[in-house]
C-alpha cells in the first residue's frame, strides 16, 4: 500500500496526545504518513510529531485563530494541507470525532468512523450497534476519511531522529467560534484510554462519597485509572469523561474491574475488548458476569476494602 | 427562532440485535423501532427552548423509509410542532442526511439545528457535524449545556470533551449535536400522543430536494465480533487475587 496518508494530530500545543501515537501507527498501514500539527505556538507538538515512528513529514499550521483547537479552525488547516492525499486520518476521540466528518463534507468524501482493522487501502472493519456486529466497508472514493479506535492499533514509538518540519499557511473562511472556558479534570492518575489497569464504578457505588471513598484507594494500590458507568456518571458520582461505554470512552486495558456494574450492552461496548475483566457484583445473575474472567458474587462494601487492603 | 430537530429511527436500544446468518446486516423485522436516544434529548432541549419563550416554532425532519413517520409523530407528541419526512427507500448515509438536511434549512431557514450525536444503530457520529460543513455554519458537538441568546444572536454551549468540558460560544444560525447530559427527555402523555396525530407531516423526496443520496460506501458483510468467553465464579477476595496474581499474572 504505497498511498499518502494525512493524520491530523490531537494534541496541546506542547506535546502530543497519545491518541496521534495511535492514529499515526493505523495510518502507516495505508502509506506514506505526513502529521498535521495545527495550533498555535504548537512547535513542541510538531517536533514530538516528527519524532514519532514512521512519520516522513509534518505539516505545522501555527495560526493565533487555531488556538481553541475549534472544528472550524482546524478544518481550515485541514483544507490547506489535504491536497494529494488518499486519506485523511483522525482519532476516534472527542477532538477527531469533532473535526473530521466536518472535513469529509467539505472534501464531499464519505468518512469511515471508528476503524478497528484496516483490510486493504479501502477496505475497513468497524463496528455497529454499541460492537454487537462488525461491518466490513469497502470505499471506491479517491478520498476518504477515517477515524480509528486508539485502542484497536499500537502506538507508534518515539524516535532520535526527525522528519522535516513544513510551516503550512491557512487562509481562515471558517465561522468564528469563541472558546469561553475549558475545565480539564486534574488527575495524578493514568489516562483512562492509556491506563493498564482501569476500575470502574457503577449505580451499585451508591453516592459520590462512596464511589470515591471505595475506588480511590484501590485505583492507588494498582495504579488505575477511574472509570464509571452511565448510571455512575449521570447520578453525579465522576465526571462525564470517566463514562466508559458506546457513547463514552472505549478503552482495552491489561485488567479491567467493574464494581457494582449491572453489564448493559451500551457499557459492555467500552470495555470487552479488555485482557482480563473482573466483576464484583452483588446479584449473580449481572450480565457483566457473562464477560467476566472472574467474577466475584458479593456486596461490595465488604469486597472492595477487603481487596485494597489485602493487594 | 425557528428550531429544526433531525430524529432518525432506529432499533431500540433496549433490543439484543442478531445479525442475519448470510452476513449481509443486521435484521430488523420484527423488532421494536424507536426514536434514536441522543435525538429525543434533541426534541426535549427544542421544546424546552420554545416553552422558554426563545424559540417560536420547532419542526421535527427524519430521513428514510415510511415508517420514519412513527418516529416524526413520537416528536410531535413531545412537543415538536410539524414534520417533515424525507421519503426514500434507499439506504442513507450520514453525508447524504446531512446533503438532505441542509437543503431543508435552506427551503426552511431556522436559526438553530439541535440534533443527536449519534445514532445507535451505525454509531457514525457525522451528521450534525457534515451538515455544519455544508452550512459553513459554526456547530458545538456532544452539548451538555446550551444557552441561547436572542438579543445578541448567540449561543454558549457546555461541551463534553476527553478530558473534562468546554464552552464555546457562537453566533447564530449554529448546530448543536446532544450528549447524554444535556437534558432528561420527557414521556409523551396520552393527550399529547392524541393531539400530534392532528399536527402536520409534510413528505418530500431527496429528487425534489435535489439531493443525491445514493450511498458511497459499500458494506460488504456484517458478522458477529468473537465471543468472549465467560470466566469462573470465584469464592472469595482470596480466590481473586490468588487468579489474578498466578493465572491471570495481571498483578
Ligand atoms: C443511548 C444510550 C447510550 C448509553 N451509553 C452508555 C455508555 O456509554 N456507558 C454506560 O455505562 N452506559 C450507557 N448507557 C446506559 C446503560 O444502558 C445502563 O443504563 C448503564 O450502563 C447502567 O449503569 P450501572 O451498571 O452502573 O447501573 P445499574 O444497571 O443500575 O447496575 C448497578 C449494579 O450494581 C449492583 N449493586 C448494587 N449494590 C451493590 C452492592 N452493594 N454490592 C455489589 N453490587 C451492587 C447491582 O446488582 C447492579 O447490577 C447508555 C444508554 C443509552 C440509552
Ligand atoms: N435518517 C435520518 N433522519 C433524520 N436524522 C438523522 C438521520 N440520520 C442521522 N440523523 C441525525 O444525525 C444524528 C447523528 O447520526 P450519525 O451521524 O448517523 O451517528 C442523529 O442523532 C440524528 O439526529
Amino acid at each position: 500500500m504505497g498511498h499518502s496518508v494525512l493524520v491530523v494530530a490531537e494534541h496541546n500545543d506542547e506535546t502530543l496526545v497519545s491518541s496521534t501515537a495511535h492514529a499515526i501507527a493505523a495510518a502507516k498501514q495505508l502509506g506514506e504518513v505526513t502529521v498535521l500539527v495545527a495550533g498555535t505556538h504548537c512547535g513542541g507538538a510538531a517536533q514530538a510529531a516528527a519524532q514519532c515512528d514512521g512519520v516522513a513529514k509534518v505539516l505545522q499550521a501555527d495560526a493565533p485563530e487555531l488556538a481553541g483547537h475549534t472544528a472550524e479552525a482546524v478544518t481550515d488547516a485541514v483544507l490547506a494541507a489535504a491536497q494529494g492525499f488518499r486519506a485523511i486520518v483522525f482519532p476516534s476521540t472527542a477532538f477527531g470525532k469533532n473535526v473530521a466528518p466536518r472535513v469529509a463534507a467539505k472534501l464531499d468524501c464519505a468518512q469511515i468512523s471508528d476503524v478497528i482493522r484496516i483490510v486493504d487501502e479501502k477496505t475497513f472493519v468497524r463496528p455497529i450497534y454499541a460492537g454487537n456486529a462488525l461491518a466490513t466497508v469497502t470505499c471506491d472514493d479517491q478520498l476518504l476519511v477515517l477515524t480509528v479506535r486508539t485502542t484497536a492499533f499500537d502506538a507508534v514509538a518515539q524516535r532520535d531522529e526527525a522528519a522535516p518540519i513544513e510551516s503550512l499557511p491557512v487562509t481562515f473562511t471558517g465561522p468564528k467560534v469563541e472558546l469561553v472556558s475549558r475545565e480539564l479534570t486534574q488527575s495524578e492518575r493514568p489516562e483512562l484510554t492509556a491506563a493498564r489497569v482501569v476500575v470502574t464504578g457503577g449505580r451499585g457505588l451508591g453516592s459520590a462519597e462512596q464511589f470515591h471513598a471505595l475506588l480511590e484507594p484501590l485505583a492507588d494500590k494498582l495504579n488505575a485509572a477511574i472509570g464509571a458507568s452511565r448510571a455512575a456518571v449521570d447520578a453525579g458520582y465522576a465526571p462525564n469523561d470517566w463514562q466508559v461505554g458506546q457513547t463514552g470512552k472505549i478503552v482495552a486495558p491489561e485488567l479491567y474491574i467493574a464494581i457494582g456494574v449491572s453489564g448493559a450492552i451500551q457499557h459492555l461496548a467500552g470495555m470487552k475488548d479488555s485482557k482480563v475483566i473482573v466483576a464484583i457484583n452483588k446479584d449473580p445473575d449481572a450480565p457483566i458476569f457473562q464477560v467476566a474472567d472472574y467474577g466475584l458474587v458479593a456486596d461490595l462494601f465488604q469486597a472492595v476494602p477487603e481487596l485494597t487492603q489485602k493487594l | 427562532m425557528k428550531i429544526l430537530v433531525p430524529v432518525k429511527r432506529v432499533v431500540d436500544y433496549n433490543v439484543k440485535i442478531r445479525v442475519k446468518p448470510d452476513g449481509s446486516g443486521v435484521d430488523t423485522a420484527n423488532v421494536k423501532m424507536s426514536m434514536n436516544p441522543f435525538d429525543e434529548i434533541a426534541v426535549e432541549e427544542a421544546v424546552r427552548l420554545k416553552e422558554k419563550g426563545v424559540a417560536s416554532e420547532v419542526v421535527a425532519v427524519s430521513a428514510g423509509v415510511a415508517a420514519c413517520q412513527e418516529t416524526l409523530r413520537t416528536a410531535l407528541a413531545l412537543g415538536a410542532d410539524r414534520a417533515i419526512l424525507v421519503n426514500t427507500e434507499v439506504e442513507l448515509q450520514p453525508l447524504a442526511v446531512a446533503k438532505l438536511l441542509a437543503a431543508l434549512v435552506a427551503k426552511e431557514s431556522p436559526q438553530l439545528v439541535i440534533m443527536g450525536k449519534q445514532a445507535i444503530d451505525d454509531d457514525a457520529n457525522q451528521t450534525g457535524q457534515m451538515l455544519a460543513a455544508l452550512l459553513n455554519w459554526p456547530q458545538a458537538t456532544f452539548a451538555s449545556k446550551v444557552e441561547v441568546d436572542t438579543g445578541a444572536q448567540t449561543v454558549t454551549v457546555t461541551r463534553e470533551i476527553d478530558g473534562g468540558l468546554e464552552t464555546l460560544k457562537m453566533a447564530l444560525p449554529a448546530v448543536i449535536t446532544t450528549d447524554l447530559r444535556l437534558n432528561e427527555p420527557r414521556f409523551a402523555s396520552l393527550p399529547n400522543i392524541m393531539k400530534a396525530k392532528k399536527k402536520p407531516l409534510d413528505t418530500v423526496t431527496p429528487e425534489a430536494l435535489g439531493v443525491d443520496v445514493t450511498p458511497r460506501i459499500r458494506t460488504l458483510k456484517v458478522e458477529e465480533p468473537p465471543k468472549r468467553q465467560g470466566g469462573v465464579k470465584v469464592a472469595d477476595v482470596d480466590e481473586l487475587i490468588a487468579k489474578l496474581k498466578n493465572e491471570a499474572k495481571v498483578i
